[in-house]
């Protein structure tokens, strides 16, 4: 069975980010680069698919600047097969439309069963290009999910998908896009032996040319980027543990009138 | 120029809208209101209920777009996407809104796909620029906020719970409603069971106006039940830090974070949780935060309204009483 899942690298969430010069982008100095949390649970759970039905090919894709070459060499190290990299200045700045659109033509060349991804990078949050990308393949897609279990025939899927208030469960046929929920899995981390293996493993560029897309739209575009306006500075109380109970309750229901 | 402003409506599954929608169609009505455009209701459902539909028209929908089947319960992408995107093909709206909720971000970014615009996704605000709205959504665990702008219509959006000023429900108003005539598409996936989560009997994190919750400070899963006891007399709705869902303490549902819900009550109260960056990114649009720690050195001090340094299982319990004392008055 043929893997591919989608992944992302965003800052690292402890990393200062900051308005670049640029109003509508982040300066990238000193910034720490991660894989998004969301993606490395996609990235486990085909690890364990392919662990589980003794054979298979797990294709970590990625569309990125050449710095995101860093975050599909994590995913190899974890224990993807190969890599894909749509490495294409057409695409910086991408929207997410643009961007599932470049992930989908990857996805029709390569023809996997399954797509994996997670349910949102952790950078713009926009929690859109797993479902994006198979509305344009036509193909089904379920999101949040906590669980899966290939058919041993490998045509189709019970997934668990996290909803308000409990858990739906459903069968779909195969190929199909499932984005990754935590508490789906524990991402491994990479052994000394798979870091030192990733070294050899392939990663192939592309560019916008060998997706026979034409340029890019841009159908929302950021205007700025701003820092957040700071919260007023709140006041602390400290001393009996009462009478800060008692403050906090009278303060709450006649300054703020919270309650 | 393209027509209404479209709100699909969330609701209860028994037949009636939740708060969110009146939050939805009361901030459409205020855009609709400088355009000149209409403000109408898409509501995809297997049930209705008549005071359902007179309390969109209260909230400001002018005509409520309904389609009443079984087989759209539970949502799924392939049956809701395609018949939204006929009808928008036939009406033009000039927007597209949706809550932030599990089914409707995914249906938002479907139909935007299919629709071929934009999304602009967990919107915390609107603003207009030369007739066209620009909105404004949290990015980068909520450090810089990102201002964004379609390049055509409609403009799909979802909206981020609690945020929004409710409609003011004017009763008199009646339902106007119609039911499109786009024939749904048949389901891929199939519906095996679902799981109903532990009646707890307090609101749904996402959606509660208060939220108390609980970090390390905590030192062990048994000790939620002091939470709990606080929740129960506000009305208010239990999370958890990641450091306690990692632990194993508390679900993954019910984690306030990065990685977890992103939350924005009127009202929020930590315990024992120091503050990390990844919590405050699912906390830190809420209205009033308190803190509750006896580190004075707590990040959470840094963004908090109020903040107690003190020992929580101290101070938890007494608010707990104060709290009731109120509530008798």
């Amino acid at each position: 069975m043929k893997m591919l899942v989608l992944i992302k690298q965003v800052p690292d969430t402890a990393t200062q980010v900051k308005v670049g010069s640029n109003p509508s982008g982040i300066d990238v100095t000193g910034i720490t680069w991660i894989v998004s949390p969301y993606d490395e649970f996609a990235i486990e759970e085909a690890l364990r698919i392919k662990e589980k039905r003794g054979q298979g090919e797990v294709v970590a894709v990625t569309l990125g600047a050449d710095r995101a070459k860093e975050a599909l060499r994590s995913c190899l190290a974890m224990g993807a097969d190969r890599a894909i990299h749509v490495n294409d200045a057409a695409f910086y700045g991408a929207d997410t439309l643009a961007a599932a659109r470049a992930l989908a033509a990857v996805i029709k060349l390569e023809q996997p069963q399954l797509v994996l991804t997670g349910r949102q990078a952790i950078d713009d949050d926009m929690g859109a290009v797993g479902a994006q990308v198979a509305e344009i393949l036509g193909w089904p897609c379920l999101s949040w999910i906590m669980e899966e279990a290939i058919s041993a025939d490998g045509t189709k899927v019970r997934v668990g998908r996290q909803v308000e208030g409990g858990l739906e469960v459903f069968d779909l046929p195969l190929p199909c896009v499932l984005t990754a929920q935590k508490g789906m899995n524990e991402p491994r981390y990479p052994t000394l032996k798979g870091i030192m293996g990733a070294k050899k493993k392939e990663i192939k560029d592309l560019k916008a040319g060998d997706l026979e897309l034409g340029a890019p739209t841009r159908e929302l575009e950021v205007v700025a980027l701003e820092a957040l306006p700071p919260r007023p500075p709140g006041r602390i109380l400290t001393g009996d543990a009462k009478d800060m109970a008692r403050e906090l309750v009278r303060a709450l229901r006649e300054d703020v009138k919270a309650i | 120029m393209a027509g209404a402003f479209w709100c699909v409506v969330e609701d209860d599954r028994q037949g009636r809208p939740k708060k969110v929608s009146a939050e939805l169609l009361g901030e459409a009505r205020r855009w609709a209101g400088e355009l000149g455009a209409t403000v109408e209701a898409v509501w995809l459902t297997d049930k209705v209920e008549p005071d359902g539909l007179r309390q969109l028209a209260a909230w400001g929908a002018d005509r409520v777009w309904l389609w009443e089947d079984p087989a759209l319960v539970p949502y799924r992408g392939e049956v809701w996407t395609p018949a939204v995107a006929a009808l928008a093909g036939q009406e033009n709206p000039r927007a597209i809104w949706g809550a932030v909720t599990s089914r409707h971000r995914e249906l938002m970014a479907r139909l935007a796909a299919r629709l071929s615009v934009g999304l602009a996704a967990d919107c915390v605000s609107f603003s207009l620029a030369d007739g066209q709205l620009v909105a404004t959504r949290p990015v980068y665990a909520g450090k810089l906020l990102s201002k964004v702008r379609w390049k055509t219509t409609p403009w799909v959006a979802t909206l981020r719970p609690n945020v929004f000023k409710a409609a003011e429900p004017d009763e008199g108003r009646a339902p106007k409603v119609e039911r499109p005539t786009v024939t749904l598409a048949s389901a891929v996936t199939t519906l095996v069971e679902r799981r109903e989560e532990v009646q707890t009997g307090l609101p749904e994190l996402a959606e509660a106006e208060i939220v108390v919750s609980g970090g390390r400070g905590l030192k062990g899963p048994e000790n939620f039940v002091l939470l709990e006891e606080l929740a129960q007399v506000l009305g208010a709705a239990v999370g958890a830090s990641r450091a306690a869902v990692d632990a194993g303490w508390r679900p993954h549902r019910f984690q306030v974070g990065q990685t977890g819900r992103t939350i924005s009550p009127k009202l929020y109260i930590g315990c024992g949780i120091s503050g990390a960056i990844q919590h405050l990114a699912g906390m830190r649009t809420s209205k009033v935060i308190c803190a509750v720690n006896k580190d004075p050195d707590a990040p959470i001090f840094k963004i908090a309204d109020f903040g107690l340094v003190g020992d929580l299982f101290e101070v938890v319990p007494l608010l707990k009483e104060e709290f009731k004392k109120l509530k008798q008055q």
